[in-house]
């Protein structure tokens, strides 16, 4: 139940020659932890995420999603990992225009060739959990940027994903909505068990992850852990404790 | 389809306003095709409503098609033909477009000569010299009941029946006796036996050798059906009429996969999220068509339903109108089909979005 990354190197093509986004990036993220990816624009932050996300193979190494490695899988293999094994949760919203709070979660069951009404009550519980069950049955212009971003993290964790990646959920925020939304993404790895990648050039709210890793120029620096401050809660959300309580993970291992 | 009927409920402007050109386009098919077919009618039923499966025509000259207007058969062909193994029947038929008048009314008929007792005409008994059968529309713009005389061609004629809705070349047909017919019909002078019909209508089985026929009696047979291309005003009119159906039917094809390409356009984000999310390629394939489908369907249905209702109301008047399941159905059903060829074309670009670009993208 956690991500590994072993060796990983990815370059794209650049003139005549080619550009080297990640370096023999090697990283360990076991379930329950969450560990923070920063570093400047360019850094290779987000191709370390897409490689996680199994977007894009890299050229070399390996990508293993809770046990399974993804070299050498196919198009639909891959496709059915990301649905199962892993959430996403994206800059933007990218919630759909014509769907309401709940059904952005019960998609996922439709995408799984579930029933979507039978859904319905998992997507109520998890809007429940990031404190918007009353915006159940709002579209996204009817939903502030902060409620849009929690949608965003419900979703990804429909499917109740082993592994959690996060891209730069604070960018289009206030920093007091940013502080909110990290504060639900640690209780929420936490109470899920789930291996967490967050990725972000904000350092303004990193006190409660459990790791913190400098990209720069496509290689890992060595990490830091979090300060592990009491996170502050976010409005309308329940205290913490309130949910089953998880056991925390190991300190994340950076290889 | 979850996300593609509520895409349907959200963006309800621009789908009603496909929809309203889906109608439209079908509205206009059918109203094209029940006249096509209405007008079709007017021109080949009393060919098509022959019992026979063969007409044998002269043969024609080199490089001239068959013609009901210029072949003549003569009766030496004709006896040939009934004499020839595996024919059941050969039955000399004459067509001649003529004028016919009652008291004051007088319309352009077409008279078909057969024998008496023929199973050619509609109560072929009750044709003689003397005697016609006249189609109901010859009746009617005539004027004349059974037991009214009528002028043809000069020749007074007594209706010994009403029967049918037999018409030729848009002409109503008069059915009388193969003699008055030869009176009537123009004269053939290049044949050195005198005329007899226009055409041999067959009815042969499995034992004809209708080549070996047509070589010794000098004619050329074809099928029943085939023989409606060799009355003129119906190959160019229905030519022209089906170009303008298969233009129909194109340009329909053309603006929902117009619509349908500019519409994956615009949700190509939506689509890429869902692609990152772990939406398969043929999930959303599926989708998306079924979205188009829903969306033909409903256009088609009601634009059916209007050009059945507009048919139904212009039948019976001067309008050649068709309304039956052919000309409803078909139609409708070759619609859907490419207009589906259309939006499947179109939605094919979905395939080529890359869930990748749900990253970091602000949409």
């Amino acid at each position: 139940m956690s991500l590994h990354l072993n060796d990983v190197t990815l370059t794209y093509p650049d003139g005549d020659g080619r550009l080297t986004a990640l370096d023999r990036v090697s990283m360990h993220v076991p379930e329950g932890s969450l560990t923070a990816v920063v570093g400047p624009s360019g850094s290779g932050k987000s191709s370390l995420l897409a490689v996680a996300a199994t977007l894009i193979t890299p050229d070399s190494g390996t990508v293993t999603v809770d046990g399974t490695t993804t070299a050498g899988m196919g198009r639909g293999a891959l496709t059915e990992l990301r649905r199962h094994k892993i959430g996403i949760v994206f800059q933007q919203p990218n919630l759909l225009p014509s769907l309401t709070a709940a059904e952005q979660l019960q998609v996922m069951a439709q995408l799984d060739g579930r029933s979507p009404g039978k859904a319905r009550p998992r997507a109520r519980e998890l809007l429940d959990a990031v404190g918007l069950v009353d915006q159940a049955d709002r579209r996204p212009h009817q939903l502030s940027g902060g409620q849009r971003q929690r949608v965003n993290i419900a979703r990804a964790l429909v499917n109740e994903p082993t592994v959690l990646l996060i891209d730069e959920p604070t960018s289009a925020l206030d920093h007091e909505r940013g502080a909110a939304v990290i504060d639900l993404i640690t209780r929420l790895t936490h109470r899920q068990a789930t291996a967490t990648v967050l990725v972000t050039h904000d350092r303004a709210h990193l006190g409660a992850v459990d790791r913190i890793v400098e990209v720069q120029d496509g290689c890992l620096g060595a990490p830091r852990p979090g300060r592990l401050t009491a996170p502050r809660r976010p409005p309308g959300l329940p205290p913490p404790g309130s949910g089953p309580a998880q056991p925390r993970g190991p300190r994340a291992e950076v290889l | 389809m979850f996300v593609a009927w509520r895409d349907l409920r959200f963006a309800k402007g621009r789908f009603a306003l496909m929809g309203t050109v889906i109608v439209l386009i079908t509205l206009l098919v059918g109203l094209l095709s029940g006249l096509t077919a209405g007008l079709g009618q007017q021109n080949v039923s009393a060919i098509t409503g022959l019992s026979a499966d063969g007409i044998a025509f002269d043969e024609p000259g080199d490089g001239e098609d068959l013609s009901y207007s210029n072949s003549t058969v003569t009766r030496d062909q004709w006896r040939r033909w009934a004499e020839a193994p595996g024919v059941t029947g050969a039955e000399p038929l004459g067509i001649a477009t003529t004028k016919a008048t009652a008291g004051k009314a007088s319309a352009g008929v077409s008279a078909f000569g057969v024998q008496p007792g023929s199973s050619l005409a509609p109560g072929g008994t009750r044709i003689g010299d003397d005697a016609a059968v006249l189609s109901t529309a010859a009746a009617e713009e005539l004027g004349t009941r059974r037991g009214d005389t009528l002028s043809l061609a000069g020749h007074e004629l007594t209706v010994s029946a009403v029967r049918g809705e037999a018409s030729f070349s848009h002409t109503p047909v008069v059915y009388t006796s193969l003699r008055t017919w030869q009176r009537i019909a123009p004269p053939a002078a290049e044949k050195t036996d005198a005329p007899t019909a226009t055409v041999v209508a067959l009815r042969t089985d499995s034992g004809a050798d209708v080549q070996a026929v047509d070589q010794q009696a000098g004619t050329r047979t074809v099928s029943r059906d085939d023989s409606l291309s060799a009355i003129g005003s119906y190959t160019s009119e229905n030519g022209s009429l089906q170009l303008m159906r298969g233009f129909l039917f194109a340009i329909s094809a053309l603006v929902i996969g117009a619509f349908f390409t500019v519409w994956t356009i615009q949700r190509s984000g939506d689509v890429a999220v869902l692609k990152a999310l772990g939406a398969s390629t043929g999930n959303l394939l599926r989708d998306a068509l079924g979205q188009a489908v829903v969306l033909l369907t409903g256009g088609t249905l009601i634009g059916t339903t209007l050009a059945a209702a507009v048919g139904a109301a212009v039948s019976g008047s001067a309008v050649p109108f068709s309304l039956t399941p052919a000309t409803v159905l078909v139609p409708a059903a070759v619609m859907i089909a490419l207009g589906a060829l259309g939006a499947a074309l179109s939605i094919r670009r979905i395939t080529s979005v890359d869930p990748l670009t749900a990253l970091g993208s602000a949409r």
